[in-house]
């Protein structure tokens, strides 16, 4: 492999991978404060896209003020979500929000059927985001130097809020211990909601960015993307926003350079991500920049 | 819970009710149940819905069929395999045993008709396979027949012209390793393309992707690196679409050529600018009309739809009006006489071209060579076995 080749594989790296970031930090914002592996949130981010999409199309409306609408509409959806689909669930055993956030997927993914059609849309192309962008032999679309910036400023806002501010405290109680926050005085199910609108207007943002770089939407256009950032997640260490984003530029990364140094083993791409976090959660159950913690009995 | 008891308690008599009203009086069966097997969600929903498209609109213009001087309405039962091979083989389980289909048109998707084709044998129903062009859907399956041509030849077609008109040397191919029908057509251009050109190493690289990928940057890093006269990159539409428009962004200016599943609007619409140039074998085209029932399919079309056919919809049409032909041949509706009728089909008109079957149950036809160009697909050539 000669040296503007290897660049080239490594620009598709981090191209990918930072996609794969930006997905994984809503994944694990929720899970970090609810402990609950929100299913839904691929097809939350299904959502996005599609909203963005009609914006677009049907309202006429420019791309900027689409994409605020679409995000701001997945934000209340994401909350809509937690209020019917969790919140009567609270103080029920874990595992049934669980099963209840899988069924909330299967719901969401069946009524995208019925409400968009099978057949697959095709995103307006947007000049800003689809032009070709050349630094010597090395090409890359322009959405992909926007895609690493756009996680980096989430991120940065997301450890703001988490740990500067008055909503983040109360976020971080309830994430400590739910009951002994209640007792605080601290309005649990507006944190929660709060916690769940945020996480999806990432997964929105995630599903825009997404489509700018593969324009395609179908309603089951969110599975992939939702395991592959899941693993992403839990490979840097659930509940880590940090960890998140580095599993993701990791994840990328190494489903790139599997199909440039072992192409026979191209077909296995998608189990390889599998095998990744099996062997992570043999090796470090917590995940890379995960804390070890005790849990009380 | 006592609210829950009752509730169950009327669903049981009802039920029963539904039951005893059923055996007392035996409906006359003045229907003919066609199963249409199609992937109507998921990544091959598109190709679903054109072949279901011709299928609807044969079933408005001849909507009943005559047996033994008993006129028959023609009933639809639409399952939709999902894109899956699992969800296939029950979808198809389905219609041979609670929808008690006489027989069954699809699926769009060699590797969707393939999961299905032991179901349809065992239950004994036979199945017309439309634009399903992989040779196994139908060798060795008795009740697997097809109204498209075979991917050996469709190879074949598209070899020679890489060989002849791209005057390429080199070629890469791209595959759906998950899909048997891209598989199958790779080796079969493969085959082709090395014994025109005389170079045992004529294919440079086969490179291989997953149904429903989205990213192909590290497949195409490696192509451009090759550097080859051409791409065969046989798949299923909307991946062959991100494949080429992710190509062009990469800088690889060599052709691509695929095969009869890029004939679907959502390649254009996906690709736009990049697919332009993309050329392909089809089943059909508007403009090489070939029976007089061709330019009836064509106005009708435009006329329901408002808008031109694809070489797929005609399938779709021609596999439905075969079933009325081999039905009314077989003056019986037993789907194993159906069967027998449909195996001895000769010189059978439909609109995109004659079916004459063979022991495997394929038909010998023409094919067509379209390129994108303006954002539609426009007719080259006409390529005869």
């Amino acid at each position: 492999m000669d040296i503007a080749t290897f660049f080239q594989q490594l620009t598709n790296a981090l191209s990918l991978g930072s996609l794969y970031a930006l997905i994984a930090i809503g994944y694990t914002m929720v899970y970090g404060i609810l402990r609950l592996i929100n299913f839904a949130h691929g097809d939350v981010f299904m959502l996005g896209a599609y909203f963005a999409f009609y914006a677009i199309t049907a309202f006429a409306m420019p791309w900027g003020v689409a994409f605020i609408v679409a995000i701001g509409l997945t934000g209340v959806f994401g909350m809509g979500l937690e209020r019917l689909a969790y919140r009567p669930l609270r103080d029920s055993p874990k595992i049934s929000v669980m099963i209840s956030a899988i069924g909330a997927s299967f719901l969401i993914e069946n009524v995208g059927i019925v409400l968009f059609g099978g057949r697959p849309k095709s995103f307006p192309s947007i000049a800003l985001f689809d032009t070709v962008v050349r630094f010597g032999s090395i090409s890359m679309l322009s959405v992909s130097l926007f895609i690493p910036v756009i996680t980096v400023v989430i991120l940065g806002i997301l450890l703001w809020i988490v740990n500067k501010t008055k909503t983040g405290l109360a976020m971080r109680a309830v994430s400590t211990d739910l009951d002994a926050a209640r007792l605080m005085a601290i309005d649990v199910n507006r944190t929660i909601s709060l916690t769940f609108g945020i996480g999806s207007i990432l997964a929105g943002i995630g599903g825009i960015m997404w489509t700018m770089k593969y324009p395609q939407l179908n309603p089951l256009m969110g599975i992939m993307p939702g395991l592959k950032c899941f693993i992403a997640a839990v490979i840097g260490g659930i509940g880590n926003i940090q960890g998140a984003v580095l599993g993701g530029f990791l994840l990328g990364f190494i489903e790139i350079m599997i199909v440039a140094f072992l192409p026979e083993l191209t077909g296995y791409r998608d189990a390889f991500a599998f095998v990744l976090l099996i062997v992570v959660l043999l090796a470090k159950p917590d995940g890379l920049l995960g804390k070890n913690q005790t849990v009380k009995v | 819970m006592k609210k829950a008891t009752l509730v169950i308690t009327v669903l049981v008599a009802l039920l029963a009710l539904a039951g005893c009203a059923k055996t007392d009086t035996p409906a006359q069966p003045t229907v003919v149940k066609f199963g249409v097997f199609e992937p109507l969600t998921g990544a091959n929903a598109a190709g679903g819905a054109e072949e279901l498209d011709g299928i609807k609109l044969a079933q408005e213009l001849y909507p009943t069929v005559t047996v033994d001087g008993k006129e028959y309405t023609i009933e639809l039962v639409v399952a939709d395999n999902k894109s899956d091979k699992v969800e296939a083989a029950n979808a198809g389980q389905r219609l041979v045993d609670s929808d008690k289909v006489n027989l069954v048109l699809g699926s769009w998707g060699s590797g969707l008709a393939m999961a299905a084709g032991p179901v349809f044998k065992e239950a004994q129903v036979p199945a017309i396979g439309l634009s399903c062009t992989n040779p196994l859907v139908t060798l060795g399956n008795e009740f697997y027949f097809r109204v498209c041509f075979i991917d050996p030849f469709q190879g074949t077609v598209m070899a020679n012209y890489a060989f002849k008109e791209v005057k390429a040397k080199k070629a890469v191919i791209i595959r759906e390793v998950s899909n048997d029908y891209s598989v199958g057509l790779a080796k079969f251009f493969a085959d082709s393309f090395k014994s025109l050109t005389g170079d045992p190493n004529a294919i440079i690289a086969e490179l291989n992707y997953n149904t429903n990928d989205q990213d192909f940057s590290a497949q195409l890093t490696q192509v451009k690196s090759l550097k080859p006269d051409v791409i065969f990159a046989p798949g299923n539409y909307t991946e062959s679409a991100l494949i080429i428009k992710q190509a062009r962004e990469l800088g690889i200016t060599a052709p691509f050529l695929g095969g009869d599943t890029w004939e679907i609007a959502e390649f254009i619409n996906v690709g736009k600018q990049a697919v332009e140039g993309a050329v392909m074998s089809a089943f059909f085209d508007n403009d090489a009309p070939v029976t007089p029932l061709s330019k009836v399919f064509v106005d009708a079309y435009q006329k329901k739809y408002g808008k031109l056919p694809s070489g797929t919809a005609v399938l779709g049409f021609d596999g439905y009006l075969l079933a009325i032909d081999a039905i009314k041949r077989a003056n019986s509706l037993d789907p194993i006489k159906i069967r027998d009728a449909i195996a001895v089909t000769k010189g059978f008109a439909g609109a995109a071209g004659y079916i004459t079957l063979d022991a495997n149950g394929d038909p010998i036809k023409s094919a067509v060579i379209k390129e994108v160009k303006n954002g539609k697909f426009v007719y080259k050539t006409t390529i005869n076995p």
